[in-house]
């Protein structure tokens, strides 16, 4: 429709050929227009600083004596990223706490989801309740955790040794369980989220599938086998795919309540980036780790988009 | 039949009640210790309902402090309010020429826009920080603002509403005399009202919550919003809990409140991709 338009109008002007601004040009020129601020906002906050990021990644500089005091350093600082312990100690954190905050968060909603969605009375409570810690900001839930974790008077280790257990762990205090703790945190206020995600779709499932599924005598739980888990298909994947890329970005409980310890038992990625970048300022190195991070991230970016096409397909 | 259901929603309904708890049990805590002395805090058992009442000194000493949490909150409102605002003119703009101009290349613009959501906004902090000190931006609420002027995230999100709004509307506009502007303004952005509140509800609340980027843009404390503002109590108050949960609570609670008040919308808008950070 809307080409046919602009089609015609080119002989049109062909034979007006006075104005230069034509119907089509116009529309071209205000298009462009109304694109600018986003286009020089890409420009300058997403493609510099990639450009930037590559070239300093090569490079030694410490941000004192400005650009002059530049080295190029070819490939040291990614030589000393496969040799840097606390880099690889932050990988290994990385990937633990995807492995227990990925499954065990979506496997807890998915069954908070589908019994509030369907056996539960005042759902809207439900609702309210789980995603209160979501909507919170996890720096105020952090320092309310930092308290209820405290070693020695803490409520959780009083309830603790209360109930009869003689050491307690410390949790963010000991290197064995500083990650586990940040772990319990982060799936207590996340699992709200999921929620949401996983009702929103198991609403859009019909009615008529479970009513015609019961009259041909199927438990609750074939149903749910059968009907539920198939068709929340594509939400998993979704679910599964952003909660893996957030994972590789977990960064602001670390940063407020270990900053990476004790003895780097907590450290992550992002918060090596910090640490190399913010507080020692090897901006060189820091940029070398933080193409660690992107590299990463774009490759599971990349393999979801090819695994979310297919299932749109199917 | 239907008798026998109900019996086994009100057993679920009392466990899922048990459960809730543990979810909310943590900031009901909270309160009840910002509400204390300090020496009541870790009595075990746990006092709910504080025997002795520090209410008032709790409240004074956070948000009388030697920097009020006002001030915080103050720059918070800030921050959120004007990166949510230009993100919905931005963003919108954007869409807007992606969805209903036709031009050459505009839609391999649009790819390469978006290919840009590959890049983990942590992986290019550290030339953003020489950016913006480059640009004399550093410790200052500006530089922090710049950064998050527009999104590609929503300019994708109100380009596909966009593109459901049917081009009538703009051939009519036209055959009256309306400029592009004029279409922008008084006919998509009316019809844009859902799509605009709920990415503004969550640019909002993005902000509000961001504790990164304050990290690392801002070094004078008069400058820190809320998030920031609760780890100076934590550096402050390590030894004081009372004090702590009474800055966490008064970090908390607003948003709660505005929460429940808009929970639809904003329940809305986090199902359909309010992905943190």
């Amino acid at each position: 429709m809307e080409n046919k338009v602009i089609n015609t109008s080119v002989p049109v002007n062909y034979v007006h050929n006075k104005t230069f601004w034509t119907n089509r040009r116009k529309e071209g020129l205000f298009g462009w227009l109304f694109l600018l601020p986003e286009i020089i906002g890409i420009l300058l906050l997403y493609l510099f600083p990639l450009v930037f990021s590559l070239v300093l990644s090569f490079s030694d500089w410490n941000l004192v004596g400005g650009l002059q005091a530049i080295h190029f350093a070819g490939f040291d600082n990614f030589l000393k990223l496969i040799e840097d312990e606390k880099v690889i100690m932050a990988l290994k954190n990385n990937f633990i706490f995807t492995i227990f905050t990925v499954p065990i968060g979506m496997f807890l909603a998915i069954i908070l989801a589908v019994i509030i969605h369907t056996k539960v009375y005042m759902s809207s409570y439900f609702k309210i309740a789980f995603f209160i810690p979501y909507i919170s900001s996890i720096i105020a839930i952090g320092a309310v955790w930092s308290a209820l974790f405290h070693p020695s008077l803490g409520p959780i280790n009083q309830f603790l040794t209360g109930i009869g257990i003689e050491n307690p762990p410390i949790w963010l205090a000991s290197p064995k369980t500083s990650l586990i703790s940040i772990i319990i945190i982060t799936i207590w206020a996340g699992l709200g989220y999921q929620i949401i995600i996983y009702l929103s779709s198991l609403s859009s499932i019909p009615e008529e599938l479970y009513e015609a599924a019961s009259i041909d005598g199927a438990s609750q739980l074939q149903q749910f086998f059968k009907i539920t888990l198939p068709l929340l298909g594509p939400t998993n994947v979704f679910l599964f795919i952003t909660l893996l890329i957030g994972s590789f970005k977990v960064f602001d409980l670390i940063a407020f309540l270990t900053q990476g310890g004790p003895n780097n038992s907590s450290t992550v990625i992002v918060f090596r980036i910090y640490e190399e970048g913010f507080q020692q300022f090897n901006m060189g190195y820091a940029s070398a780790i933080s193409w660690l991070l992107f590299i990463i991230v774009g490759v599971i970016t990349l393999i979801s988009w090819k695994l979310q096409k297919r299932f749109v397909h199917s | 039949m239907k008798k026998k259901l109900d019996i086994s929603k009100i057993l679920f309904t009392i466990g899922m009640l048990g459960i809730s708890i543990f979810f909310l049990v943590p900031l009901i805590w909270m309160m009840s210790a910002a509400f204390k002395f300090e020496k009541d805090v870790m009595v075990f058992p746990i006092q709910w309902i504080p025997k002795d009442w520090n209410l008032v000194e709790n409240f004074k000493a956070v948000w009388m402090a030697d920097i009020p949490f006002y001030k915080f909150y103050f720059n918070s409102i800030k921050l959120a309010t004007i990166q949510t605002l230009s993100t919905l003119i931005f963003s919108s703009m954007a869409a807007f020429s992606f969805s209903k101009l036709q031009f050459k290349g505009r839609d391999f613009v649009f790819a390469l826009v978006l290919s840009f959501m590959i890049i983990p906004e942590q992986a290019t902090l550290v030339p953003r920080f020489i950016l913006i000190k480059w640009l004399g931006l550093y410790n200052t609420h500006e530089g922090l603002i710049l950064m998050g002027l527009f999104s590609i995230y929503f300019t994708f999100l109100m380009r596909q509403y966009m593109v459901g709004i049917s081009n009538e509307y703009i051939e009519a506009a036209k055959l009256d005399g309306a400029g592009y502007f004029k279409i922008y303004w008084s006919i998509i952005l009316p019809l844009c009202k859902p799509i605009l509140a709920t990415a503004g509800i969550i640019k909002f609340i993005w902000i509000w919550n961001d504790y990164q980027g304050p990290l690392i843009f801002l070094l004078n404390k008069d400058l820190y919003p809320i998030t920031l503002g609760l780890q100076l109590f934590k550096d402050d108050y390590a030894d004081n809990f009372a004090v702590l949960m009474m800055a966490s609570m008064s970090a908390v609670i607003p948003l709660v409140i505005v929460f429940i008040i808009l929970q639809k919308q904003v329940i809305k808008g986090i199902a359909l991709g309010g992905v943190k950070g």
